[in-house]
């Protein structure tokens, strides 16, 4: 009645008597590529892929290698044709003293400012952004409102908040300067934007309120994930709630934290449109997106604005470099 | 009255203070866009807090401008034309990344990643040339076109990212079935990612909507501005003279569907915000 | 409906070999049942004989057809996943009708299908429901009739049951084994739960880590283990292993020494090896222990009474710890504290040499189980 199988070894050659395959001599591995499945499958993935590939190409990568090459020659906006290559002299160049983007003084200042305007205002954001998170955390009633209200800031357009801000912080008949002065704060009213030593502060005053809700939403989504049960543990050891937002809370939420603080800083540093409709071209709020977009199309010299944009894209591409590497092991997973 | 009492009251206190000063200051100028837009333009140099009487006078003067209402019209072709190709081809471009396994995956994603970080102006002399070589300049087709160097990494990044978590067995049953991977995404997969399409859709609309340098530099006549480079370019008699009721119309009139939009839609946006940041 | 063949089949991710030169034939109209601890590879042997994965070397043959590289529709299976993965977004109707559409059939043929299907897995009254609006028995039902509808020649079983109650799993159980009969398909069915394997299977095959240890009928695998791995997979108490020396004897087989019991003799064909072959472990199932109370204090302790109704079990703890499970008739005539001395037939008692393998039988025991051997 009861039988004994053969094991491994053995399996092969007594399921097949007579079969195709011998035991005593090694099948010959035949090494399949995948499943048609799977062929298919890949082969389907990269037509796929092909419309936004030639889109990329068409929109990013063709027109940064353009840019590239415009740097090292003389195009002009009405002759992009007939540039001649000419070098680096648009970087820099001797002839009777120093000349070119590097050699220029406000080229310096608009990487200052831009360097200026994107440390200030971001740390301003996350630190503020962390405060509005806790609190629209908290469980109170109109909680969905006040988030709703948080959003506001975000969801308008760049330009249209610029200018009310503008408006605001109009000099003659502005609420901004009315509301310091009835408070006494402020004995004559401030040419806010015009102002060479508080234009920075308007500009980074008008972004901290636009991008302060990115980081909120941020750092409120990873708060949300929090593990409830290391809070009622900390409640019940009695620990102040001070100490327990610096040692529990905090370097929990720190990850998005850095990844929120990394897209705004990327934002920063490109910053055009706020500065551009609230003080134009002034110089004492001119960052390298202004510069480079001044040469290139006001001053029609593209091959001088090309040399700026590249340089900016230069130090874009250190910056997101380090945050790929930083952010490489999440690339890797799914399915 | 313990001590202890008197402290959570004040807590208490304090924190509604908190939440108080914080909506004033993130709807504040919002709200006192409206009320400038609502007075005649007689009493705009007069400071007040609220709407002392309902003016429409600078709403008409705006909408009664055919360049306000065909920036409008532009603004709504570009936004709409940029939602549906950036969701098509990120759709695809999204299985691709989040369902297969294939060599050169993370390159392509590092690709992806690496555009949605590009500072606009520097692809700005590069575009201008192609934009120009394929006669689209001065067009909404020209906007359309460099809008995608934006919006589609992003799309592709939320999507792909809304495309991994679907189940495996899903898609395994429909190779089961013999569902192609075209059948598979559009029979099988869309219907099931709306709701992350209509997030995706609804940020890379915000963000056409919103967007204004290439709007500025890519087109030349009043008649082919977008929304943003009309509100900024509306100018009065001289630079100090800016028609500020007028401007302060024009921007509550394109903002207010914005509003609408995110606050009814709050949720999904934050999760859409989320998916592209903290798990990419 | 149709035969299997499995020839040397590998499957490799990366260098982890994950199936391991398994060859097995599979009858037409049999109910197969992959069975085996988690990780051994089960999941993944039916994936590749569904088509989702790749066979890395070796062959797989339906009706003496290779199947290699055929997709899972062309070599003609249906599959039951572990979650269902029934489409959300579709009635029951179009879950069970998207693969016969994909097919090309005709819309009157689609609907006979559908409507034939839903009336066998008594689905009639809910085909316009969505998957959301159904019990999780009843969606169990429509992942069969979705992989039915195509009128597949295999049938496969991922897990099917792991996410119904108890009392579902039971119920459930018995639909599939009617279904079986009442369709004659062949049924490849993967699962962890012996119980699952034992009741439904025609025969069983066993793995573990990405080999085959055993193929036979539940019986078989019970009675004669080919291996110490099947002996304690398979059986629920699990059977118990006794560390033993042994030696051939030529009149009787083997002779054991067992620590705290004495020598047996076992009608087994030992032979023993080199250096430490005179190692083996001897397996007796629970109910082959037969306890005795003892007069004098010696034999184990009970440390514990089980009463399960219709049976009861002792656990006696060995001199090093270990637990020994002996079941008796309930209620059980022993107590807590009692200490019994432990026998067991001889004609019961499976011994395994030093790699695990089971000791064959005698010659004139062994006869009538290899005339069995060559029909499976």
């Amino acid at each position: 009645m009861a039988t004994r199988q053969p094991t491994l070894a053995q399996t092969s050659a007594a399921q097949n008597p007579g079969g195709a395959v011998d035991a005593t001599q090694p099948a010959r591995p035949r090494r399949e590529r995948g499943t048609r499945v799977r062929r298919r499958r890949v082969r389907a993935a990269w037509l796929f892929l092909t419309p936004m590939l030639i889109g990329l190409a068409l929109v990013a990568g063709w027109p940064l290698a353009r840019t590239f090459w415009f740097s090292v020659t003389d195009a002009s906006l009405s002759s992009l044709e007939g540039a001649n290559f000419i070098g680096l002299e648009n970087y820099l160049v001797h002839d009777n003293g120093w000349y070119g983007i590097l050699a220029d003084p406000l080229w310096w200042q608009s990487v200052w400012n831009t360097l200026y305007f994107a440390l200030v205002s971001v740390s301003l954001e996350a630190v503020l952004g962390v405060i509005v998170a806790l609190v629209l955390n908290a469980h109170f009633r109109g909680r969905t409102l006040v988030r709703a209200a948080m959003l506001i800031p975000w969801a308008i357009p760049t330009v249209v908040s610029a200018k009310i801000w503008a408006w605001m912080l109009n000099d003659q008949f502005g609420i901004i300067n009315h509301l310091l002065m009835t408070l006494g704060l402020i004995d004559a009213p401030r040419s806010w934007t015009a102002d060479a030593s508080l234009s920075m502060w308007a500009v980074i005053m008008v972004d901290v309120w636009k991008a302060t809700p990115f980081v909120a939403l941020l750092v409120l989504a990873a708060l949300q994930m929090l593990p409830s049960d290391c809070y009622e543990a900390a409640k019940v050891d009695g620990i102040h709630p001070v100490r327990v937002f610096f040692r529990v809370t905090l370097p929990l939420i720190t990850p998005a934290l850095l990844v929120a603080v990394i897209f705004r800083a990327l934002d920063a540093l490109r910053v055009f449109d706020v500065i551009y409709v609230l003080t134009s071209n002034a110089a004492s709020t001119m960052t390298m997106s202004i510069y480079a977009r001044q040469q290139l199309v006001e001053f029609q010299d593209v091959g001088y604005g090309s040399a700026a944009s590249t340089l900016l894209f230069m130090i874009i591409a250190l910056v997101t470099v380090v945050y790929l590497y930083l952010g490489r092991r999440q690339l890797g997973g799914g399915s | 009255m313990t001590l202890r009492r008197l402290k959570s009251i004040a807590l208490t206190i304090g924190f509604w203070l908190l939440v108080g000063v914080l909506v004033l200051y993130a709807i504040f100028p919002f709200y006192y866009a409206i009320v400038t837009s609502l007075k005649p333009s007689s009493q705009l140099f007069e400071v007040s807090y609220w709407v002392d009487s309902l003016d429409f006078s600078n709403y008409v003067t705006v909408l009664s401008q055919p360049t306000f209402l065909a920036a409008i019209r532009n603004s709504v072709i570009v936004a709409l034309s940029v939602v549906l190709i950036a969701l098509l081809l990120g759709l695809t471009a999204a299985w691709a990344l989040g369902r297969v396994r294939f060599r050169g995956r993370t390159t392509v994603m590092m690709i992806v990643l690496g555009v949605s970080m590009f500072p606009q102006v520097a692809v700005l002399s590069g575009l201008f040339e192609v934009i120009r070589t394929l006669d689209l300049y001065n067009s909404p087709g020209g906007l359309i076109l460099s809008y995608t160097i934006f919006t589609l990494p992003f799309t592709v990044w939320i999507l792909t990212t809304f495309m991994r978590q679907l189940p495996d067995e899903l898609e395994e049953a429909a190779i089961v079935d013999g569902a192609s991977p075209w059948v598979t995404l559009t029979k099988v997969f869309m219907p099931l990612l709306w709701p992350a399409m209509a997030t995706t859709g609804l940020l890379a609309f915000i963000a056409a909507w919103n967007e204004f340098l290439f709007a500025l530099t890519f087109t030349l006549t009043d008649s082919q501005r977008t929304v943003p480079v009309a509100i900024a370019l509306i100018s009065g008699g001289s630079q100090y003279e800016l028609p500020w009721g007028p401007i302060m119309a024009a921007s509550v009139i394109v903002t207010v569907p914005l509003v609408v939009l995110v606050v009814i839609f709050q949720r999904r946006i934050v999760s859409g915000l989320t998916a592209g940041a903290v798990k990419g | 409906m149709a035969g299997l063949t499995l020839e040397r089949v590998n499957k490799r991710f990366g260098s982890t070999q994950v199936i391991d030169d398994v060859s097995m034939q599979i009858d037409n109209g049999e109910f197969i049942v992959f069975v085996g601890p988690s990780g051994c590879g089960k999941s993944t042997l039916l994936r590749l004989i569904a088509g989702l994965e790749s066979i890395t070397h070796g062959d797989l043959m339906i009706d003496d057809q290779r199947v290699n590289n055929l997709t899972p529709p062309e070599r003609g299976i249906g599959m039951v996943f572990q979650s269902y993965a029934l489409y959300p977004h579709m009635s029951v109707y179009d879950n069970i009708a998207f693969g016969l559409k994909l097919a090309k059939q005709e819309k009157q043929t689609v609907d006979e299908r559908v409507r034939h299907t839903a009336k066998l897995l008594q689905l009639d009254g809910l085909l316009e429901r969505l998957p959301k609006a159904l019990s999780g028995g009843q969606r169990q039902r429509v992942a069969i009739g979705r992989a039915m509808a195509r009128e597949p020649k295999i049938l496969l079983f991922d897990e099917p049951l792991s996410n119904l109650d108890a009392a579902l799993r039971v119920q459930t159980r018995n639909e599939i084994a009617r279904l079986h009969e009442r369709l004659g398909s062949t049924m490849i069915y993967v699962t962890h739960d012996q119980v699952e394997a034992m009741t439904l299977a025609d025969r069983i095959v066993v793995l573990n880590a990405g080999h085959v240890e055993q193929i036979g009928t539940p019986r078989e695998l019970y009675e004669r283990p080919a291996s110490r791995f099947v002996a304690g997979f398979i059986g629920s108490p699990k059977m118990n292993f006794i560390q033993v020396t042994a030696e051939a004897d030529a009149e009787q087989g083997c002779r054991v020494e067992i620590p705290a019991v004495g020598q047996r003799a076992l009608p087994l064909a030992f032979s023993a090896g080199s250096g430490s072959a005179n190692e083996a472990t001897l397996g007796v199932r629970p109910e082959h222990l037969i306890p005795t109370p003892s007069e004098r204090g010696e034999g184990l302790e009970i440390v514990n009474v089980e009463y399960l109704g219709s049976e009861a079990y002792l656990y006696l703890e060995r001199n090093d710890g270990e637990l020994l499970v002996c079941r008796t008739q309930a209620p059980s005539p022993f107590q807590r504290g009692q200490r019994v001395t432990l026998d067991f037939d001889p004609l019961h008692g499976h011994l395994f040499d030093h790699d695990g393998r089971a000791v064959p039988p005698l010659e004139r025991h062994a006869a009538p189980a290899a005339a069995q051997g060559a029909t499976s």
